[in-house]
């Protein structure tokens, strides 16, 4: 191959087709990007726009400031402050590794890259954006606003944080609110990733109320997440306040009352339902679930063995023992199974069927009737009583009396507990019913098992003459100008049609219990009002509903449940209270001087007789029982009786002062302790 | 002879051409004041002002080009070859690194990079070497040894920068003028079937992240805030932009810097974004134009030479044109190729306009002969 010189030749017709071949690639692909444009500009364009604007514009959503919630007296209990967080959305971070090492740096911690790899294990996409540090102080903040150039895709977020003002003051009640879930953002509308919702308690139940509307803003945002400008907003509305039925002071009271004992307290005013205080212990504090709780913190509350998430008053499962007695006592006098003055001997045990049913006080009580029997809590004539009565009518009159079923209590999570029927137990374990359970059941044992918030709702009804109110915590929803938006009036579940007279006899027995000489709860006793009671003391059972109690396999060395239920004054009762302090030993030594405490709180504020009802009157037609209105009424012609009742309490104070208080505990053996042994 | 030179020179001096080119960096100048601007009350930008200072340039250089015959390039092609192949070996050396790799020389004012004019070189020198009319039935795999080494010897030198986008195009240069010039189809064949055997190889001599770069075109979305992002952010703006587009300096992508490169390599999607559809097809209209008017010119040429020559040119035109807006549209691999006569660049715009300068003179001579 050999080369000319440069000049015009003819071989130019020779590089025609050649030409011609190159000039149809070219058009071929001049045609296929033409296509391609027309493509994605005019096919592909709106998904193209909205990535274009997704690309620009943040939505930021403006939480809602959370309602706040305020006790009886309006002294507010949950409000909500300020919080520093810092944020960070992936997709604007350009460098990731050496924005997290600055910003660990910043903010002296070591936790941002553990929040990023839980936000990518929990898949969420890289344009949300995750709370990487909370609750920043000023220094923090202060650094993270200078070196924001330095921090692509970090940002700082001023979030409403849910404040607990007496931490875990009525904690079970209140609640707690927590970073909304997967499985809620799929069940709930409304919500996006990052919201706060309630997650127990009030916060969750009035979640609805509480929460308000969210607003948004869209921001115009560059490349690396700086905000440019507001393109819209549309503003939040906040959350409804809740006033509570609660009572901030008694509630204190309560709380101290419980002190560091496991156990659970609950108030009630017995003429509307309305709680005034309800405590369970161990507790826990709700604002460490605000803003995230650690895993750690997590795991220390699931894991503790006293059990601080459960509540107890609704919750707790045990077995009433001599509180139950109440029971027994009306349904015998309204069945007719017993008159005021029918008469049993205690020996300090009953024989049944090859078996001693021992009484607690083991040289017995002699010769006693009804009235004896309830203040002395004698065993052995409850055992004649049930023998007599059946299981299934002692069933009837619990459960009428609101024991064994869920009180309607407007919180998650209740406990129906178990009232035991011969037609339960052929369901149950496919067996027919022995007579001699019905002992057991007779004194609080055996199957029986209740909350303590359904024996508050029993002393409750005792009170009031038979009305079973449900048990509510919210008085009314206000808007945050003061608007009520929806009120709480009572609700009446069922009504239990005791004969006036059988209260009566009831009720006076559960007053000597109080005040009278013998009684086992001294240490309830007030100067200036007539406490009505009965204290318990149960075995300790499986807090299993149903579960099987093997009396004679339980081991003695656990220590019994305390119980004590009251209600006061004896004739116009304003408050009814049920108490239980877990492995105390008997209810008369633990619970009652509690009870006796929170009574003296909330009488030195409504003083008896004297005060006006804080409850609204209740429309409800009432038949054979005592209205609440006509109690209030008779209030003052019923003075001379309660200053009767007053010189009993006066006359046992004054025979035996230290005996009255301390008697029934030191000089006699663990009274009221209805443990049936085998022999 | 000098005077009539000169205005049988201006006579049939191919406006056509000159105007296409003159437009096209005119839509250049006002994609890039697009793609930097920051608002109305913030100054231009100072590569405005350098893209119009290289047009000048480009025009100083353009008038050069076509004053000089084009022949002279032919005696020069070699010398210029090896100062280009000599430039591209002092980047190897000592050139100025930018995001991991060395693509330029530091001469101040200018970062030249000496790839652009290396283009231009081969062109010049395979052109000089294919002239001659190829014997009967076309080149053989004898004849195209001296070629492949010429083209061997830039190819590598502009991989080890690495720059797979330029090494492409010089390979493309290569392979039109050979195809052109007259190649047998045999041994065509036998080169495709080289071809699809060797690319295996290549594969593994590919840096880590141009393998990462064919992986994500291939599929953009599995690496989206990777190296898909470019090409997702691309085809975002391209497709925001409609039938009409959002209008001038009102592309958010570019603005807010979301598109990667928007001066350089992703500059047609700053001005897809706010020309819509139709400034596309203006713009893919000039270049269609510039291209048939380039191949009109080879036709036309006297001699094999010019003609070769003005395929050549159109050819660069062409292929970059081609994987600039392919890339841009998702359709090719992010190689980092400049859209001629549009993209921020001094080599770039310079070299091209040359280019387009030879074009014209190839046409002004055709009546001088």
């Amino acid at each position: 191959l050999k080369f000319r010189s440069m000049r015009p030749d003819g071989s130019i017709p020779r590089l025609e087709p050649r030409i011609g071949i190159f000039t149809a690639l070219i058009a071929i692909v001049m045609a296929v990007v033409a296509v391609r444009l027309y493509y994605l500009q005019i096919i592909q364009h709106r998904q193209m726009a909205e990535l274009a604007d997704r690309n620009r514009i943040r939505i930021r959503r403006l939480p809602a400031l959370r309602g706040l919630v305020f006790d009886s007296h309006n002294r507010p209990l949950i409000d909500t402050v300020p919080s520093y967080d810092a944020v960070m959305v992936p997709e604007d971070t350009t460098d990731m590794g050496r924005t997290i090492e600055r910003l660990e740096k910043l903010l002296g911690t070591s936790g941002v890259s553990a929040r990023l790899q839980q936000a990518e294990d929990e898949e969420r996409p890289a344009y949300e954006p995750i709370t990487v540090a909370e609750h920043l102080n000023w220094q923090q903040v202060v650094a993270l606003e200078t070196h924001q150039l330095e921090l692509p895709g970090v940002s700082l977020q001023v979030t409403p944080r849910r404040h607990y003002l007496y931490g875990s003051l009525a904690a079970h009640l209140l609640g707690y609110v927590g970073e909304v879930n997967a499985r809620e953002l799929a069940h709930m509308s409304g919500y996006a990733m990052g919201d706060e919702i309630g997650k127990f308690g009030l916060e969750r139940g009035w979640e609805a109320f509480l929460r308000g509307n969210a607003g948004g803003q869209e921001i115009e945002v560059d490349a690396v997440g700086r905000r440019l400008r507001l393109l819209r907003e549309i503003p939040e509305r906040p959350g409804d306040s809740v006033q509570l039925t609660i009572d901030l002071d008694l509630q204190q009271t309560v709380e101290r009352a419980l002190g560091d004992a496991t156990g659970a307290i609950v108030a009630i005013d017995p003429n509307t339902g309305y709680i005034l205080a309800m405590a369970s212990h161990p507790a826990f504090d709700p604002n460490i679930f605000s803003g995230g709780i650690t895993p750690a913190e997590w795991h220390g509350l699931v894991t503790d063995p006293g059990h601080p998430l459960e509540d107890r008053v609704i919750q707790g499962i045990y077995a009433p023992g001599s509180t139950f007695k109440v029971v027994d006592s009306v349904a015998a006098l309204m069945d007719h199974t017993l008159t005021p003055e029918t008469t049993y001997y205690c020996p300090g045990g009953l024989w049944f069927g090859n078996r001693e049913y021992r009484c607690w006080r083991k040289q017995g009580h002699g010769v006693l009737s009804l009235h004896r029997a309830i203040v002395e809590s004698c065993d052995v004539f409850f055992y004649q009583v049930g023998i007599r009565l059946g299981v299934d009518r002692i069933a009837h009159w619990a459960h009428l009396l609101g024991l064994g079923k869920r009180t309607g209590i407007a919180l998650a999570h209740e406990k129906p507990g178990l009232i035991p029927s011969s037609e339960w137990k052929r369901k149950r374990y496919h067996e027919r019913w022995y007579p001699a359970e019905t002992l057991s059941v007779a004194i609080g044992q055996g199957y029986v098992a209740v909350t303590p918030l359904q024996l508050a709702v029993m002393a409750a009804t005792i009170a009031n003459g038979g009305t079973r109110y449900q048990p509510q915590f919210v008085r009314q929803v206000e808007s945050l100008d003061g608007t009520p938006v929806r009120t709480y009036p009572p609700v009446v579940e069922g009504r239990a049609e005791i004969d006036p007279q059988v209260l009566d006899i009831v009720r006076a027995a559960m007053c000597d219990v109080v005040n009278g000489p013998g009684g086992t709860a001294h240490k309830a006793a007030l100067p200036n009002v007539t406490v009505c009671g009965k204290t318990g003391t149960a075995q300790v059972v499986a807090e299993k509903q149903g579960a099987r109690i093997k009396e004679n396999a339980l081991p003695s060395a656990l220590r019994d449940n305390g119980w004590f239920i009251a209600f006061a004054p004896r004739d116009h009762p304003q408050i009814a209270i049920a108490a239980i302090f877990e492995h105390s030993g008997h209810g008369g030594s633990s619970a009652a001087p509690a009870v006796h405490d929170i009574l003296e709180k909330f009488f030195a504020e409504h003083p008896p007789g004297g005060a006006t009802p804080s409850a609204p009157p209740v429309p409800v037609p009432q038949a054979t029982t005592v209205q609440p209105e006509q109690e209030q009424a008779q209030a003052v012609q019923d003075q001379p009786a309660e200053s009767d009742s007053d010189e009993d309490t006066a006359q046992a104070a004054i025979s035996d002062p230290d005996a009255g208080i301390n008697g029934p505990a030191d000089s006699q053996p663990a009274p009221d302790d209805p443990r049936p042994e085998d022999f | 002879m000098a005077s009539g030179f000169n205005r049988r020179l201006i006579y049939h001096f191919d406006w056509t051409l000159f105007l296409l080119a003159l437009t096209l960096a005119a839509i250049g100048v006002i994609s890039v004041l697009s793609a930097t601007w920051s608002g109305i009350h913030h100054p231009l930008s100072p590569l405005v002002y350098h893209q119009l200072l290289w047009i000048g340039f480009g025009l100083l250089l353009m008038a050069g080009s076509v004053l000089i015959d084009y022949r002279t390039l032919g005696a020069y092609a070699y010398p210029l070859y090896v100062i280009a192949t000599g430039l591209l070996g002092v980047v190897a050396v000592a050139g100025h690194a930018t995001g991991g790799s060395r693509r330029w020389i530091n001469l101040g004012i200018l970062k030249l990079e000496p790839s652009e004019l290396a283009k231009l070189a081969l062109l010049i020198v395979l052109v000089r070497y294919l002239r001659e009319t190829p014997p009967p039935g076309g080149f053989r795999l004898r004849h195209l040894i001296v070629p492949a080494l010429l083209l061997a010897v830039p190819v590598i030198l502009v991989l080890r920068q690495p720059d797979l986008g330029t090494a492409l195009v010089l390979i493309l240069i290569g392979v039109t003028l050979i195809f052109v010039g007259g190649l047998n189809w045999r041994t065509m064949a036998i080169l495709g079937l080289a071809g699809a055997l060797v690319a295996p190889v290549g594969w593994h001599y590919l840096k880590p992240y141009q393998r990462q770069r064919l992986v994500s075109f291939l599929d953009p979305h599995s690496d989206p805030l990777g190296s898909g992002y470019h090409i997702i952010q691309s085809e975002i703006a391209i497709g925001a932009g409609g039938d009409l587009g959002k209008g001038f300096l009102k592309g958010t992508q570019a603005r807010l810097n979301f598109l990667p490169e928007q001066t350089t390599d992703f500059i047609f999607a700053v001005y897809a974004e706010e020309f819509g559809f139709a400034g596309s097809l203006l713009l893919l209209g000039l270049y269609s134009a510039l291209i048939a008017r380039g191949i009109w010119v080879a036709r036309r040429a006297r001699d094999r030479f010019g003609s070769l020559l003005a395929v050549g040119i159109t050819a660069i035109i062409f292929w970059q044109v081609a994987i600039n807006i392919g890339m841009a549209t998702g359709m090719l691999p992010v190689v980092g190729i400049p859209l001629p006569l549009v993209s921020y660049g001094g080599s770039s715009l310079i070299a091209m306009m040359a280019a387009i300068g030879i074009l014209i003179s190839i046409n002004t001579r055709r009546y001088l002969f």
